[in-house]
């Protein structure tokens, strides 16, 4: 096999995948970055203030930001645990 | 009008105090007033970059307090008659550089009819990185062709956008410039290292010069001189073309091809 790829000159190519790689991870941090500091700060809250009333999971809040031509839509989806739908 | 232009790059090692020293050299070397200036407070190497280490006498900290003034700290390059350092302080504390005393600085040299003002940035996206881009009209954001270097360019200029003086005061942009160093062509050409064309479709701005990885630059920094002087060399050659771009020329790149030694070449070469 050392001889086959001796004889090839098979090195790894692996500018290809540092492409690959990096094309992703800036591209998502190049959408954290677009969006308004305050963020996070309103998430943390968000979730303060809705597991004050309900007993629901961090994980299951779920907040956006997209943009629609000129506006900003701001999408806070909460799933309720079922005891709570059930009342 | 001054322009202040920064050399940064978020990562440490990759050429920005080499590359701060060889253009600023360059832009002398064409007839053009500059001053370069060190910013990495606490871990000053401009200096020695710049072979005028035993020459220092008072640093940007000390025209910041006011305890000299820019003339007193101001070093006159052994090259250029219209090159001056002003080196970074070695023992303070890198908070010593306000914003207000900064600009006061850089207003000061605009006045004593420097064209153009090089901040030589550190590494990092900590005050001393934040400073050196605070006000700055131009940015030449140095990278490797290497994954981590060209993840913190993006970062950096991420910085650029949000916190440069031109920014927040909404006015036109800062001018974002490439400088691809350490690039080797062969390597590249086996498929084992980011081409520029790919950095460049990575970070999406103007690509204004390629550096060869070269010997020479540690010759240069062993001297102290910076390493556009080394005639004959491709990274002076590289440097040079740089400066005449940044100057408004149109100048093809090179050092981006790899050319197969002859077999008279690898017999008498010995590489």
């Amino acid at each position: 096999m050392a001889l086959l790829s001796f004889l090839f000159n098979t090195k790894p190519k692996s500018a290809s995948a540092a492409k690959e790689r990096l094309q992703i991870i800036i591209a998502r941090e190049r959408n954290g970055r677009s969006g308004p500091d305050f963020l996070p700060a309103l998430h943390k809250e968000l979730i303060a203030v809705i597991s004050k009333y309900t007993k629901v999971n961090a994980d299951d809040i779920k907040i956006s930001l997209d943009r629609q031509g000129n506006l900003e839509v701001l999408d806070v989806n909460v799933v309720l645990p079922d005891a709570i739908s059930g009342q | 009008m001054a322009k202040v232009i920064v050399v940064t790059s978020g990562k440490g090692g990759v050429g920005k105090t080499t590359s701060s020293a060889s253009f600023a050299s360059g832009l002398a070397l064409r007839g053009h007033k500059t001053a370069v200036v060190d910013f990495d407070v606490g871990l000053r190497n401009l200096d020695l970059i710049m072979g005028c280490e035993r020459r220092v006498v008072y640093d940007l900290i000390n025209v910041i307090n006011k305890e000299a003034t820019l003339n007193q700290a101001l070093i006159k390059d052994k090259h250029c008659d219209n090159l001056f350092v002003l080196p970074a302080s070695q023992t303070r504390d890198k908070d010593a550089l306000s914003e207000e005393g900064v600009e006061r600085v850089l207003g000061d040299l605009a006045k004593m009819d420097f064209e153009y003002i090089i901040c030589d940035s550190p590494a990092g996206i900590e005050h001393g990185a934040i400073m050196a881009l605070t006000f700055a009209d131009e940015a030449i954001v140095v990278t490797n062709p290497e994954v981590s270097s060209v993840r913190d360019s993006d970062r950096i200029l991420g910085i650029i956008q949000a916190k440069s003086r031109r920014a927040l005061n909404g006015e036109e942009p800062v001018k974002e410039h490439l400088l691809i160093t350490r690039y080797v062509p062969k390597r590249v050409e086996a498929g084992e290292m980011l081409s520029y064309s790919d950095v460049q479709e990575i970070l999406r701005i103007p690509l204004i010069g390629i550096i060869p990885e070269s010997e020479s630059v540690l010759h240069a920094s062993n001297q102290g001189n910076p390493a556009i002087h080394i005639e004959g060399s491709e990274v002076s050659e590289a440097y040079k073309d740089l400066v005449a771009r940044f100057l408004g020329e149109e100048v093809a790149m090179r050092f981006t091809n790899y050319e197969k030694p002859g077999l008279f070449q690898r017999i008498f070469k010995g590489k």
